[in-house]
């Protein structure tokens, strides 16, 4: 079975040290977590993990059926790219020099919908989101011009189908 | 830590309602049923002791000679009662004691709470004296770990560690509590748990598949059925006897499975895996319906996957989604719990009998017999056997005794040879296989079955890995029956040194001290037998003994554990030499 790059949607409880039981049995099967972010979700309370990783489909419902079984996680859904809208974010700090005297990072900047945050004297910053392989784009054809910081987050994704989580917690709470 | 705030051990509680976190730990115990904890105390733990002392004619508290013990004590406890067992430790050194337990019973899914003290809250993360993060330690050794800041959380988060112990699929948790938290004085309301949003301890059983299910034996011609602890745990003995005798079906058993079927039972076909019986796993490989019911395909069990049951369409009855299909793939998985769903199973299954399928296990144990059994049991060369030593306790207890056995050679003779009259009577560490686990898991035996006849089978090398535990038994009068079978060896290392590295016994050769002087600095009876014209009389007079005995058999030296399916091979690999 070849593997290939799962986006798995995790609802847990908002508790303290989820984040280790979840991160825990990646870490057991010897699984590099491609990005991994966790934040609120739609729901009031309830957390929601965004981990990407690439495995085999087999490898996949088995790494679900372990988070799922955890006591504090609601439901974990695994999805393919093609089942997703997802996006990451990035931020590139640039000497501001550059920013006036380089006329081909101004066309940089605007042919890739980056957005500037912030200018002064020294340097400026860039915000970029898109998928990972436009960001990847945006960091090599800034790397020659010389970055003095950049940072990526991990992928956030909704689904194109309906995930039914709230129509759980309703039966529960029922 | 605030003085004023440590002084509070000494504080009388004004109003009834208003007590501290440490009394509120013991109300919640008391509200759970809890009349029995192992434990040791320390620093971080001192105000919830303060407060049993207060309660000691409600709660015994068995001090174990070290944590370990406590947990084995109380995994004892709980799997011969099938009630949750509690353990208590203190924090860093005597939290990280608690390990091996925790670890021990979520692999062999036992109810049990462990509650720790902890370091006051304001110290914690500054690497305070005796604070470890045994949160972070314990978190993939429990199903359920929490840690408590405030008193006000204890009735609330000790309730939801009981009900997530004891429910679905049995497992230990672990609450730890900061000193200050035991302290603390609030208003004290306990409402036991009910449920867990998040968690769902028993799904639902899906009928379309009971029935596919009951399609497919229905219609089998050599159907087989491997049950595991699932049957002990979800309390149906009955249910799983109604559906062998009704479907006439062979059925094998896993080693935490042992006891739930009598060892007489005509379909009982015996113990499958590694040391198991010859005919049910060879017959593996031959069966057209394998029918696995509340066991977990441990490789163990399986041996290669790739050559496993390839023949066979496989049921699996599970609580537990996550087991389904994570070892073996099953071609229909009824989920839920044993009981509920053979009762399901059972009007669906149509009275059958397979005497031609039936005969091939009779035969495979007719040659397991003549190439094993027999000189095991009864042996014809001067050195005592284990078997033997096995075969002599059944008579005594009439096949009525709990066997607690360690983990080696011994352990696999016990599991093999042992007659099972009741369930829950075969108390072994099979999913971790941790030595030393024998001798505190009695005692936890005993104390929750006091009028069963308790047997603890170890081995010379485990046996030293948890021996200050004879100072618990001396103290508590605890009458348990301790059997060591030495061989001077760590045995079973030394089996597969024999048989996989060229006879190079690599440090498995034990010099041992004197056992039973040691038992007798105890003040616990023993004598040791050496030669088999006194087996009999010493296993006797131990049975008869009232209080707690020793008895060391010195067994052959160098003998092996047969049948053996060596490791990675496929189960009709199995040796019987």
């Amino acid at each position: 079975m070849e593997e290939e790059l799962y986006t798995v949607s995790v609802y847990t409880e908002n508790n303290i040290g989820l984040l280790n039981r979840i991160s825990a049995i990646f870490q057991r099967r010897h699984i590099n977590v491609e990005s991994l972010n966790t934040s609120a979700s739609e729901i009031d309370g309830v957390s929601r993990f965004t981990i990407v990783v690439r495995v085999t489909e087999d490898q996949i419902k088995k790494i679900i059926g372990q988070i799922d079984k955890q006591i504090e996680v609601i439901k974990a859904y695994y999805h393919r790219d093609e089942d997703t809208i997802y996006q990451e974010s990035c931020l590139f700090k640039i000497k501001s020099d550059l920013l006036f005297e380089e006329r081909q990072i101004q066309n940089i900047i605007k042919e890739s919908n980056a957005r500037i945050v912030t200018v002064n004297k020294e340097f400026f910053v860039l915000e970029k989101s898109g998928r990972k392989e436009e960001i990847d784009l945006l960091h090599r054809e800034l790397s020659v011009f010389g970055i003095m910081q950049f940072t990526r987050s991990g992928r956030i994704a909704v689904t194109k189908e309906e995930m039914k989580i709230s129509k759980m917690l309703q039966a529960f709470n029922q | 830590m605030n003085t004023q705030t440590e002084n509070k051990t000494q504080t009388t509680i004004d109003k009834t309602d208003c007590i501290s976190g440490s009394e509120a730990v013991i109300k919640c115990l008391l509200a759970e049923g809890v009349d029995i904890l192992y434990g040791y105390p320390g620093g971080a733990i001192m105000p919830v002791y303060d407060e049993l002392f207060k309660y000691r004619n409600e709660i015994h508290h068995v001090l174990t000679r070290h944590e370990q013990g406590a947990t084995h004590a109380a995994q004892g406890y709980a799997r011969i009662s099938g009630k949750v067992g509690v353990a208590m430790a203190t924090s860093g050194p005597g939290a990280t004691n608690l390990v091996t337990g925790l670890a021990d019973a979520q692999i062999d899914s036992t109810p049990m709470v462990c509650i720790t003290g902890q370091v006051a809250s304001h110290l914690l993360g500054s690497d305070a004296f005796q604070e470890t993060d045994i949160i972070g330690i314990s978190t993939p050794v429990t199903k359920w770990n929490h840690q408590v800041t405030k008193a006000s959380e204890i009735p609330e988060v000790l309730a939801k560690a009981f009900y997530i112990a004891k429910s679905g699929r049995p497992g230990p948790v672990l609450v730890d509590i900061t000193k200050d938290a035991q302290f603390e004085e609030f208003d004290f309301k306990y409402e036991k748990c009910t449920g867990v949003r998040s968690y769902n301890p028993v799904p639902k059983i899906d009928s379309a598949a009971v029935l596919e299910a009951a399609k497919l034996i229905n219609a089998a011609k050599k159907p087989m059925i491997v049950w595991g602890q699932g049957i002990i745990l979800g309390q149906a003995e009955a249910e799983l006897k109604a559906v062998i005798e009704k479907g006439g079906i062979p059925a094998a058993w896993t080693i935490l499975g042992a006891s739930a079927i009598p060892t007489s039972h005509p379909l009982n076909i015996g113990m499958v895996g590694m040391h198991g019986n010859y005919a049910p796993n060879m017959l593996t490989n031959e069966c057209d319906v394998l029918i696995a019911i509340g066991m977990r395909f441990d490789d163990r069990v399986t041996g290669n996957l790739d050559t496993y049951a390839k023949q066979a369409k496989v049921i699996h009855f599970e609580i537990d989604p996550a087991e389904v299909d994570k070892n073996v793939k099953t071609d229909v998985a009824v989920l839920g719990n044993a009981k509920t769903s053979l009762q399901e199973l059972l009007p669906l299954l149509q009275e059958k009998t397979y005497p031609e399928w039936h005969n091939k296990f009779k035969d495979l144990y007719a040659i397991e017999f003549e190439k094993v059994i027999k000189d095991d049991l009864h042996p014809t060369k001067e050195g005592l056997t284990m078997g033997e030593v096995l075969k002599e306790i059944n008579i005594q207890t009439n096949g009525n005794a709990a066997i607690v056995s360690d983990v080696g050679q011994h352990q696999m003779i016990a599991c093999r040879y042992a007659k099972f009259n009741k369930t829950k009577s075969n108390i072994t560490s099979g999913g971790l296989g941790t030595m030393g686990f024998a001798l505190p898991a009695a005692i936890g035996a005993k104390m929750a079955a006091p009028d069963r006849e308790v047997v603890a089978i170890i081995g010379d090398g485990g046996y030293q890995m948890t021996i200050q535990e004879l100072g618990t038994i001396f103290q508590q009068k605890v009458p348990v029956k301790i059997v060591v079978l030495n061989n001077e060896f760590l045995g079973m290392v030394r089996q597969w040194q024999q048989l996989f590295f060229d006879k190079r016994y690599a440090s498995t050769e034990m010099t041992n001290p004197d056992f039973v002087a040691i038992a007798k600095g105890y003040f616990i009876d023993a004598q040791k037998v050496t030669k088999r014209k006194d087996l009999k009389a010493a296993v006797k007079e131990m049975i008869d003994s009232d209080g707690p005995y020793f008895l060391e058999v010195r067994v052959e030296k160098e003998a092996n554990v047969f049948p053996m399916i060596p490791s990675g091979a496929s189960v009709s690999d199995i040796r019987l030499s």
